[in-house]
């Protein structure tokens, strides 16, 4: 069952970048990419748990700012080392001005 | 100050297991507070930058080796490999430390060729030293958890002296490679490199050696040691700008804290030092915000100096600052330097 959450406006996050969002105690991160695709991700780098909010948004990657692992934020898939896990992704809708996240639909 | 006597600084000790329980493993550091949007200018990547500087690093190698060679063996010639020594010995440290951070070029094969190039120059496995330097950067200066702690208390004053020809760390190398060749890692090494990427760094050693047979066959087939004045001997003769740049990072200052304000150093250097260096000489922002790729590291520093400790002025000024600390440390374990932070600034973490 879908469990829509409203995470952030859809100007609250610049073209090609990454804002935090909180929700019941847990880190996601929502990315706008440079083609106004949102995309979101749990929170925290696999390799550390550094905050991915904090990181380098560069086409449709994320780079983790503590050991600059990098993750393709729309798959999640990490992109070599020291990422050897990869990133849970979540669907994202764009509605009435928000972007929504899908927490019951981890990917 | 509480006492710390002698410290166990291997990987594998109590020391290690101490320094987790205390939560001073994967601890939150502080970090100024700098706007998202002028960070995002600051880590902004490049290839100009890079492609420049490194176009005139392998040219000036080009040239200094050939001089070296056609004048061999005269005065000149040594001069030629004086300076190739550097830009060999000393310049492919700060080459493998900032495209292994990645952030040197945008375009990611350009970090990973020059990476490869600088390591096999400054005899560092590609990959035992990718995540030694993730592990600094987790753990900076965190005793049993960083391994790349050069200075540690006391001192081992004639090990750091050897080193400025490489008199320990080259056989070390060597006998790393030779440990690798036989797909094996060193206990500590064991602690820090994934199970998935050894194998890369057991090939990387049986070809480095390779290389290495050549050269010393080489230099028996021509009666000459000048094929190695070109590979291999000027990680010794031209490390020296390498482990003095080096020791001005973090030696003398505390461990055991979460500030890189407490435990790294800023530097200002001379305009070849910073090219030799790549600004790594900006060493608390480096550390700090690791994302800044060395180019922006100047714009960094006007960002959030006024948050920092005040640089040491000069290499010299800074020699001036630690020597003193690590001479006295070697009878005096528990002395370190404590960096007075601005009136603005609060430190945190402990010092021990």
């Amino acid at each position: 069952m879908p469990n829509w959450i409203v995470a952030c406006g859809i100007d609250d996050v610049d073209n090609e970048d990454v804002i935090p969002f909180e929700h019941d105690g847990c880190q996601y991160a929502i990315y706008r990419s440079p083609d106004d695709m949102y995309y979101a991700t749990d929170g925290s780098c696999t390799h550390e748990h550094a905050l991915l909010a904090d990181g380098l948004v560069m086409d449709h990657i994320i780079e983790c700012p503590k050991h600059n692992g990098r993750f393709d934020y729309r798959t999640g898939e990490g992109k070599g080392a020291p990422i050897r896990v990869n990133l849970k992704t979540y669907p994202t809708r764009v509605q009435d001005g928000t972007v929504s996240i899908n927490l019951a639909a981890s990917e | 100050m509480a006492s710390i006597g002698k410290r166990d600084y291997s990987l594998i000790g109590a020391e290690s297991r101490r320094a987790v329980e205390r939560g001073l493993s994967q601890a939150q550091w502080y970090r100024t507070d700098v706007s998202r949007k002028r960070m995002k200018e600051l880590m902004h990547r490049r290839n100009g930058p890079a492609i420049r500087d490194t176009l005139l690093w392998l040219g000036l190698l080009v040239l200094f080796a050939g001089l070296g060679v056609y004048l061999w063996f005269s005065v000149w010639s040594l001069l030629c490999f004086a300076v190739y020594g550097v830009l060999y010995g000393s310049a492919s440290d700060a080459r493998w430390h900032e495209c292994g951070h990645g952030t040197a070029f945008k375009t990611r094969w350009m970090n990973t060729v020059v990476y490869n190039i600088a390591c096999f120059m400054i005899m560092r496995d590609p990959t035992v030293w990718r995540w030694s330097h993730a592990r600094h950067h987790t753990d900076t200066i965190i005793v049993g958890r960083d391994p790349e702690i050069v200075a540690q208390r006391p001192p081992a004053l004639g090990h750091i002296a050897a080193d400025v020809l490489g008199l320990f760390a080259v056989p070390q190398a060597f006998k790393h490679m030779a440990i690798h060749s036989s797909r094996r890692l060193t206990a500590e090494e064991a602690t820090f490199v994934p199970d998935t990427e050894r194998p890369r760094t057991y090939w990387t050693a049986r070809i480095w050696l390779l290389i290495y047979a050549a050269v010393v066959v080489a230099c028996v087939m021509s009666r000459s040691i000048l094929p190695a004045m070109v590979i291999g001997l000027p990680r010794m003769y031209g490390a020296w700008h390498h482990i003095m740049t080096g020791l001005t990072q973090h030696s003398g200052l505390a461990d055991d804290v979460t500030d890189h304000r407490l435990n790294s150093r800023t530097v200002y250097m001379n305009p070849f030092s910073r090219f030799v260096y790549w600004n790594m000489n900006y060493h608390v922002e480096h550390h700090m915000f690791p994302m800044v790729p060395f180019h922006a590291l100047p714009a960094l520093h006007a960002e959030i100096k006024d948050d920092l400790p005040t640089p040491a002025p000069s290499i010299a000024a800074a020699f001036g600052e630690f020597m003193p600390v690590l001479l006295r440390q070697r009878r005096d374990p528990e002395y370190f330097l404590q960096r007075k932070l601005p009136d603005r600034a609060d430190a945190v973490g402990s010092t021990s």
